[in-house]
């Protein structure tokens, strides 16, 4: 019974140029997203590496969702270009392991985009709540 | 171990009405590292600043973690306290717990839970945090104008006026720009030229000016204060120096029929020319598509009548080298093509003409030496038509057009108005508008003064259709207003074509790593705040190159622009960002893949030796981060086969342990 209402653990990559900014816009409007999305600020989406992923599912995340700015518009010209790659291929294989593609996403929010970025999360959350928790790839021996 | 002092900020109830700050504080108390852990009403203000110095001062701390507003609101306010008080700054990390957290979740239970973990996060990152100090690069006083309109004159002039030099690089023989082929300039119908050409010349006889004319940037290498710029001065077959610009060649060339550019082609030029009478340099030009002497070998008719000597047949295409610190880019406009426009019968009709033709025809120094004639026959027309809008404003789907609205074809199209009926009294002057948008200064007036005073037929309405028939053109158009179709008989109608950039613009963009929207125009750094600043640090932009501007707005932006670059210049030592990549030489492979995913070409490779256990010297390969070139993307950290590149400030162990604080 417990297990149901436990509520998803998502980790959410934004870059500081658009997507953090977008959040922070998200705040100054204040439209509300869940609680859950906890974000960690890197400089580019490029910065993400595919292990970033693999350690948060491990860690017992059940989503994980990576903001940049919109393509052509990355600050460093082409990071937002590598991530998109990257990710089709990590999130491909991570499918084929077993964690759904719904609870992994690129999503390309810019600094103006705060409702974007709120209707992002709002929607990616309840598509990762109604997955349920993920077991898949977590590692027992990093819990206490 | 660090030694981690934690300051919660209420910022007043921003955060303490959804977060309890008390709790948060006294949950971070028992983080690894932390020691220190208080909240206070405003971190920001004097008091909590001097709470945080007193606080590393006593406790000794190594790190501090702020849970206050966003990082991009008061990350560098923090790091400087933590300096102030002998810690280094980067040793500053900020838990966004308002933009993030209190201002978009409603309640106290879920905020402070979620404030804490956000705390803990900092905290775990701080943990792994090394002082980091920014280098420092010099700065070569010296600044490269691309583009020589009224935006780079402007910009050139205002730089060297602080006492920079600068290199002016056009691509036309002559500098000058669009405003140079314009008669008259709105809203106070000034000559165009009587106001561009002094300011030529101001140009040509300033010390600390170089003009690099018929010339074109081919590469750019290096950063902000020290970029290495590569320009190719087109061979123009007359030695600059010599020339006197006297013009006889000009005269005696014997291939007449080339079409003047500078005209439109609305009437011809020698293949020997100096594009007009004003021009800076003034210099002639040999056009080498049309001259004779240099596609066969034969004719040698300038040279003869040169009596300077100036003609040289063998000049070669010559690259030269400069050194700069700042960049501005004022490349301009051009109208759009009017091939896709089939129904204005651009192709079909000489008398179909731009505005910008409409201009040499009017101008006093045009082709029809000011008198209003048409092209087609030199007759004066009686009636004529301007269309606006004709590529502006299209919609998205339609590939013709452009989407945003030109802005200053309203304003062009009513001086044009206003000015045949001034000159002419006996035309009849139509003009069909979506809507007239004119908020400039003066600007309003001067369109009511078009229709009020001069009788200007303005019609709310687009044309359909233009067909040439006899040496009449037949308009067939809608009148919005009055809901009827018309058809107006005119002898000459005027397309207000679009703008677009430079064609040169987008492979420069390319060359300066400077971005650009979806129809080429510059980006600027800001669109507010930061308006002549391109994203790419030490490049600025100037005049239309960034968007559609009319001439007062792109002096005023060339003035900005300059002003920018004079505060740069005016350095003798930039601080550069010190989260930058590094290479761990002893688990570098030398295999380029991070070099060849760097956008900034700043990771070049080294030859380094390295002692091995059995006490023998290895050469190797490994890569080598200049500082001052690298922004901190991070991609070259991602592509590193053998985890030997980390990012500074965003290292891999710190991300990770965020990651797992936040998973805990």
């Amino acid at each position: 019974m417990q297990i149901e209402n436990k509520k998803p653990l998502i980790v959410a990559f934004c870059c500081n140029w658009c997507s953090y900014a977008g959040a922070d816009l998200a705040g100054n409007n204040r439209l509300n997203y869940p609680a859950e999305v906890k974000i960690i600020r890197v400089p580019c989406s490029c910065r993400v590496n595919p292990m970033f992923i693999l350690r948060a599912f491990q860690r017992g995340a059940d989503g994980v969702i990576l903001c940049g700015c919109h393509p052509g518009d990355c600050h460093y010209t082409s990071g937002n270009y590598y991530t998109r790659r990257r990710m089709a291929l990590l999130f491909s294989m991570l499918d084929y392991l077993g964690i759904e593609r719904d609870r992994t996403r690129v999503e390309w929010v810019s600094a103006a985009e705060g409702a974007k970025f709120a209707a992002t999360m709002n929607d990616f959350v309840e598509k990762v709540t109604a997955l349920g928790e993920n077991k898949r790839l977590e590692d027992l021996r990093c819990k206490k | 171990m660090q030694r981690i002092g934690v300051f919660v900020c209420w910022c007043g109830s921003n955060i303490a009405g959804t977060v309890d700050v008390q709790a948060v504080a006294e949950a971070l108390k028992t983080e690894p590292g932390v020691v220190f852990s208080t909240n206070y009403q405003y971190m920001c203000s004097q008091a909590g600043q001097d709470i945080m110095k007193q606080a590393i001062k006593e406790h000794n701390l190594t790190g501090v973690v702020v849970c206050s507003c966003s990082p991009r609101m008061h990350e560098t306010t923090f790091r400087k306290t933590a300096a102030a008080a002998g810690l280094n700054p980067y040793m500053v990390e900020i838990a966004n717990i308002r933009e993030q957290c209190s201002w978009v979740h409603k309640d106290m239970p879920t905020g402070t839970e979620k404030a804490i973990i956000l705390g803990k996060a900092a905290i775990a990152k701080v943990n792994l945090n090394t002082p980091l100090t920014p280098g420092e690069s010099p700065v070569t006083k010296r600044a490269l104008v691309i583009g020589g309109g009224i935006a780079g004159i402007q910009t050139a002039l205002d730089i060297a006026d602080a006492g920079f030099e600068v290199d002016i690089v056009e691509k036309k023989p002559t500098i000058g720009g669009k405003m140079a082929q314009i008669d008259k300039t709105f809203p106070t119908l000034d000559c165009a030229a009587c106001i561009l050409t002094p300011k030529m010349v101001d140009v040509a006889q300033n010390e600390k000016i170089r003009i690099f004319s018929y010339a074109e940037v081919t590469d750019v290498k290096g950063f902000v204060g020290n970029f290495t710029a590569t320009i190719k001065k087109k061979a123009r077959y007359v030695k600059e120096d010599v020339c006197t610009g006297c013009g006889i060649c000009t005269e005696k060339c014997p291939q007449k029929k080339v079409p003047n550019e500078f005209n439109l082609g609305m009437d011809n030029r020698r293949a020997v020319y100096i594009p007009f009478a004003q021009a800076v340099p003034k210099v002639a030009t040999i056009d080498p598509d049309h001259c004779t002497m240099l596609k066969t070998g034969k004719c040698g008719v300038c040279a003869k009548v040169c009596t300077a000597g100036a003609i040289d047949y063998t000049q070669k295409d010559e690259f030269i080298e400069e050194n700069y610190g700042a960049i501005v880019v004022a490349t301009g406009y051009n109208p759009i093509s009017m091939d896709k426009f089939d129904e204005f019968a651009y192709n079909q009709s000489k008398d179909v003409i731009t505005s910008l033709e409409y201009e040499r025809l009017m101008n006093a120094a045009g082709p029809t030496a000011g008198k209003l004639l048409r092209p087609s026959d030199g007759k004066h027309p009686h009636t004529i038509v301007f269309v606006q809008c004709v590529g502006s404003r299209c919609s998205a789907c339609d590939e013709k057009g452009k989407e945003y609205c030109s802005k200053i074809c309203c304003m062009y199209t009513a001086k044009h108005a206003m000015l045949t009926r001034d000159k002419y009294p006996d035309t009849d002057v139509y003009v069909f508008y979506i809507d007239v948008r004119t908020p400039g200064k003066s600007f309003d007036e001067f369109y009511r003064r078009a229709v009020e005073d001069y009788g200007v037929h303005y019609i709310k309405g687009m044309v359909g259709k233009v067909m040439p028939e006899g040496d009449q053109l037949k308009v067939r158009a809608s009148d919005l207003l009055a809901n009827k179709q018309i058809n107006i008989d005119a002898d000459l109608v005027v397309l207000a074509a679009a703008i677009e950039p430079d064609k040169s613009a987008r492979p420069l963009a390319t060359m300066l790593t400077a971005s650009m929207d979806t129809n080429d125009f510059f980006t600027e750094a800001h669109p507010k705040l930061r308006p002549v600043e391109s994203p790419t640090a030490g490049v600025f932009l100037s005049g239309a190159c960034q968007g559609p501007r009319d001439i007062p707005e792109t002096v005023a932006q060339a003035g900005a622009a300059a002003s920018k670059v004079i505060g740069l210049l005016a350095k003798d030592k930039l601080t550069c960002n010190p989260c930058v990549a590094s290479s761990n030489e002893i688990m570098c492979n030398g295999c380029s893949s991070c070099a060849n995913v760097c956008p900034y070409g700043a990771i070049t490779y080294v030859e380094k030796e390295f002692r091995q256990p059995d006490r023998t010297t290895l050469v190797r390969r490994v890569a080598s981060v200049n500082e001052a070139v690298c922004q901190g993307c991070g991609c070259c950290t991602v592509v590193c086969p053998s985890g030997a590149m980390d990012l500074k400030g965003f290292a891999n162990n710190q991300i990770m342990s965020e990651v797992d604080a936040i998973c805990k």
